[in-house]
């Protein structure tokens, strides 16, 4: 490739003319996303009071191995660590969903890397990969994630089915519309992931003769539009949908039976 | 009429300082008016690349309160005048003097990607036929007005320098735009993984930010030809399902 004759200038880290408070939104995320750090692998230790009732913390699903009635394999084996909790064999497919993400790549890449820490500010390093080299280059196993997280979408409206029935009986308290609107964030994110809009038809140059017309595409790009928005929200509701169960299970909250 | 300060770099090939000038403005102006301005009342010889003042050529790139700007496209009104608004050449090209920098990189750039390359017409009169919804996707790339402010904010060639791995946004908007085509047959996604560098994006959406177009440059253009990579290079599955005929372009 072409290359430019006269050495350009460097700027310092940090260094910008910008008059804005650029500073902001890369801090806004670093202190969001570690939160969210910090508490799933929190919660995600504790291995209890991720049941309340019907609800099952989305951490937690599927149970494999637990609780030997509601779990899909019964009791855990001998030879899985004591410390190894249920949301440790599973969480891995949807953080692993998030991490590659192409917006969560982006954000995280300004707020923990500083890479570079906002449009048109200095950078802290001279050297620069990528994501053409390893590790970064495994960000492109993206949409392997993406296919977990569609199984983990069925799996959590399961749930949310489940937490319609108590003790037998049709029913519907706070927990099952928290369990259901985190299925619908999660929906939102994840059918608008840009993998799935390649896949549904952008690998396409004739988008108008897929396979079911364009209108997955069109519905795909719809919520793509609005995929930074859906991360966020999908990533708090998450949250509060453990942190409900977990607070009910303990006894700190109450379960308001709406039906 | 008030006044308002401007901080204009002033200096050649990369070495200079920022000056003062102080000069009436009025609503309705625009920075490149009142650079002109500067440039007719107390400095002459201050060098400013500008053509149409519609924000159409693409000549009055430069940063503004250290973003990158069109300045025939900067309202005064949007700018914190009880400050000097600050006004600089492009920092990702090689500086010529005051406001005014080399970019006939990019033009050598644009040369080595495959051209378009159409297919055999449709019809006997030598035309071909393409719907709507395909021709509205490429469309979108090609308001591009090549003012070259993505280039100039992508921090892989403003900060990295690394124009000899990495053709920058603009020209990925452009390879999107002949990749997308559906009358075009080249292939250019082993050139984007290698000779274009688009591994090297690393998603910040600085040049969509700053894109006077409004050209969604990052998710319409740079991740889809991210994704016919993975598809050619990462994704055995995809190779597989293609192979049997399924998901042909």
């Amino acid at each position: 490739m072409s290359q430019v004759d006269v050495p350009l200038v460097r700027a310092q880290f940090a260094q910008t003319s910008r008059r804005d408070n650029w500073w902001m939104q890369p801090l806004a995320v670093f202190l969001g996303l570690s939160t969210f750090i910090v508490y799933s692998t929190w919660a995600a230790m504790q291995g209890d009071h991720y049941r309340f009732g019907p609800y099952l913390s989305p951490f937690y699903s599927p149970e494999l191995f637990g609780d030997p009635v509601q779990s899909w394999f019964g009791l855990k084996p001998a030879w899985i660590p004591a410390w190894v909790t249920a949301a440790m064999l599973i969480l891995w497919a949807p953080g692993g969903f998030r991490v590659t993400c192409y917006y969560y790549r982006g954000a995280y890449y300004k707020a923990f890397w500083a890479d570079p820490p906002s449009c048109a500010v200095g950078e802290p390093r001279k050297t620069y990969l990528g994501e053409r080299s390893f590790p970064l280059i495994l960000q492109n196993i993206h949409r392997y994630f993406l296919y977990l997280a569609l199984l983990f979408l069925v799996l959590l409206a399961h749930d949310v089915w489940k937490a319609l029935w108590f003790d037998g009986r049709f029913g519907i308290g706070v927990g099952t519309l928290v369990l259901l609107t985190n299925v619908v964030l999660l929906s939102c994110y994840t059918l608008g992931c840009h993998s799935l809009r390649h896949l549904t038809g952008g690998f396409r140059d004739r988008l108008s003769s897929g396979p079911v017309g364009s209108g997955a595409y069109d519905c795909v790009s719809c919520l793509n539009r609005r995929h930074m928005l859906c991360a966020w929200l999908s990533l708090f509701s998450v949250g509060f949908s453990d942190l409900y169960v977990r607070l009910c299970s303990m006894g700190i909250w109450r379960d308001w039976r709406i039906l | 009429m008030s006044t308002a300060t401007f901080r204009i770099w002033r200096g050649e090939k990369g070495a200079g300082k920022f000056q003062d000038y102080s000069t009436e403005v009025s609503s309705g102006m625009v920075v490149l008016d009142a650079v002109h301005r500067i440039q007719a009342e107390q400095a002459n010889n201050l060098a400013v690349r500008w053509n149409c003042k519609a924000g159409k050529c693409g000549s009055c790139s430069a940063e503004i309160n250290g973003m990158p700007k069109l300045m025939c496209m900067t309202r005064l009104n949007s700018l914190p005048l009880e400050q000097p608004v600050t006004i600089e050449p492009m920092k990702a090209f090689p500086h010529v003097r005051d406001l005014v920098t080399d970019v006939s990189w990019n033009y050598s750039v644009k040369k080595n990607i495959a051209k378009f390359t159409p297919r055999p017409p449709d019809a006997p009169d030598g035309t071909w036929r393409m719907a709507q919804k395909d021709a509205d996707r490429v469309q979108e790339f090609r308001k591009c007005i090549e003012c070259f402010l993505c280039q100039d904010v992508c921090h892989v060639l403003r900060e990295h320098h690394m124009h000899e791995q990495f053709v920058g946004p603009r020209f990925l908007v452009y390879a999107a735009a002949l990749e997308m085509n559906p009358l075009d047959q080249a292939d250019r996604v082993p050139a984007l993984r290698q000779q274009y560098g688009i591994g090297l994006c690393n998603i910040t959406k600085c040049c969509t930010k700053v894109c006077p177009e409004n050209i969604t440059i990052t998710d319409n253009a740079i991740i889809p030809l991210k994704e016919r990579v993975v598809d050619r290079f990462f994704d055995p599955l995809t190779k597989l399902f293609r192979v049997f005929g399924a998901g042909s372009r």
